[in-house]
């Protein structure tokens, strides 16, 4: 019985375990993990801190902070970036967390919306995804969520653009070789948002997704597009288990 | 602007001490285009100082080669309680300044 438990989780299991798993973080250097763990030399810590500060500042006509909702972030929000993206019944449709950080502004503080990648609400969002540290993904148990999970897993697996070559194609079949210099992680969202040496700067999960598809010349879905959202739902399930380190820092 | 700064507040005298700081600044070279093909305006931090106790013990002149968000760090000398004050310029003109005390003793 046991051993048919056993083979049974191994056909249902898709992707390696936790322990043959292995994060961007530790592909990367030495110098640039200390870079990362010293909150001192991790330049994503300064959006933390523009993150904390908006936190607490009352936005829109509402005049009303997170913290006024949320309390604060520490107990409010320890956990939540390591389960998004989530279901939000009002849309009808899956949301990560810029989105969500975003339907709070209409919806509660009667705000101007954000651009996705504006600083703001990567400070905000990057503030938030800190209070995950360390804490395993644990991808949102909603079933309403398993056939974007399916969607997601079809996009990771379709060839596209110029060069004809789907996501599986580097990150599951070559994790660990090289594009030309650069290590070819394996493809799990732990950290974001990042900082990557590349853009000097704090991006987001689908900046980096609009990234490798120009890379192989296809035509990058809109950030927070519902095809990103699903990869995304995708690659969350896929890394389950793994601890949050946003903001991670990659070259 | 957010800048990061760590410094011990304490120290015995004769202690050397690591100054760190870390500057939000994009460091804009002046030699990228943006997407309308022209220049972007250059802007960086080009000078930086450290004062000890009004007297200056730190200088750097900061060139575009140093990417975004520079990190800088140094050492010093504990030798009497005061003040450590950081200063920097960029392009616009505008001095920032942080300041923390070391208290020898």
């Amino acid at each position: 019985m046991m051993l048919r438990a056993a083979l049974l989780t191994g056909a249902l299991a898709t992707v390696a375990t936790a322990e043959e798993r292995r994060t961007g973080y530790e592909m990367m250097s030495p110098d640039l993990r200390a870079m990362q763990d010293d909150e001192m030399s991790n330049p994503g810590m300064l959006w933390v801190a523009e993150g904390a500060a908006l936190w607490d500042t009352p936005e829109g006509e509402a005049g009303l902070s997170c913290a006024d909702c949320h309390g604060g972030a520490e107990q409010s929000m320890a956990g939540v970036a390591a389960r998004y993206p989530a279901w939000d019944e009002d849309s009808g449709a899956p949301v990560d967390l810029a989105g969500r950080i975003g339907l709070c502004r209409t919806r509660h503080q009667n705000a101007g919306a954000w651009d996705r990648e504006s600083r703001p609400l990567l400070a905000l969002a990057a503030f938030v995804s800190r209070q995950s540290k360390g804490v395993p993904i644990t991808p949102d148990s909603d079933p309403r969520l398993d056939p974007w999970r399916d969607t997601g897993r079809v996009l990771f697996e379709t060839r596209m653009g110029q060069l004809n070559l789907a996501c599986a194609n580097c990150h599951d079949d070559h994790a660990g070789g090289h594009l030309a210099a650069a290590t070819i992680p394996e493809a799990h969202p732990t950290g974001y948002p990042q900082y990557r040496l590349q853009w000097e700067e704090m991006g987001g999960l689908h900046r980096r997704f609009g990234n490798c598809m120009a890379g192989v010349r296809a035509e990058p879905f809109a950030s927070g597009s519902p095809e990103y959202i699903a990869l995304e739902l995708f690659l969350m399930s896929r890394a389950a288990g793994l601890e949050m380190e946003a903001p991670a820092v990659r070259p | 602007m957010v800048a990061m700064v760590n410094i011990p507040e304490t120290a015995a005298p004769g202690e050397i001490v690591e100054v760190k700081i870390l500057i939000s600044h994009p460091m804009e070279t002046g030699f990228r285009t943006g997407a309308d093909g022209k220049l972007v305006p250059r802007n960086i931090i080009h000078d930086f100082r450290c004062l000890y106790g009004g007297t200056e013990v730190f200088r750097a002149e900061i060139f575009p080669a140093i990417a975004a968000n520079p990190f800088l760090g140094f050492f010093l000398r504990a030798v009497e309680t005061a003040e450590v004050e950081l200063l920097w310029t960029d392009e616009t003109g505008e001095e920032h300044s942080e300041r923390r005390t070391l208290t020898v003793g």
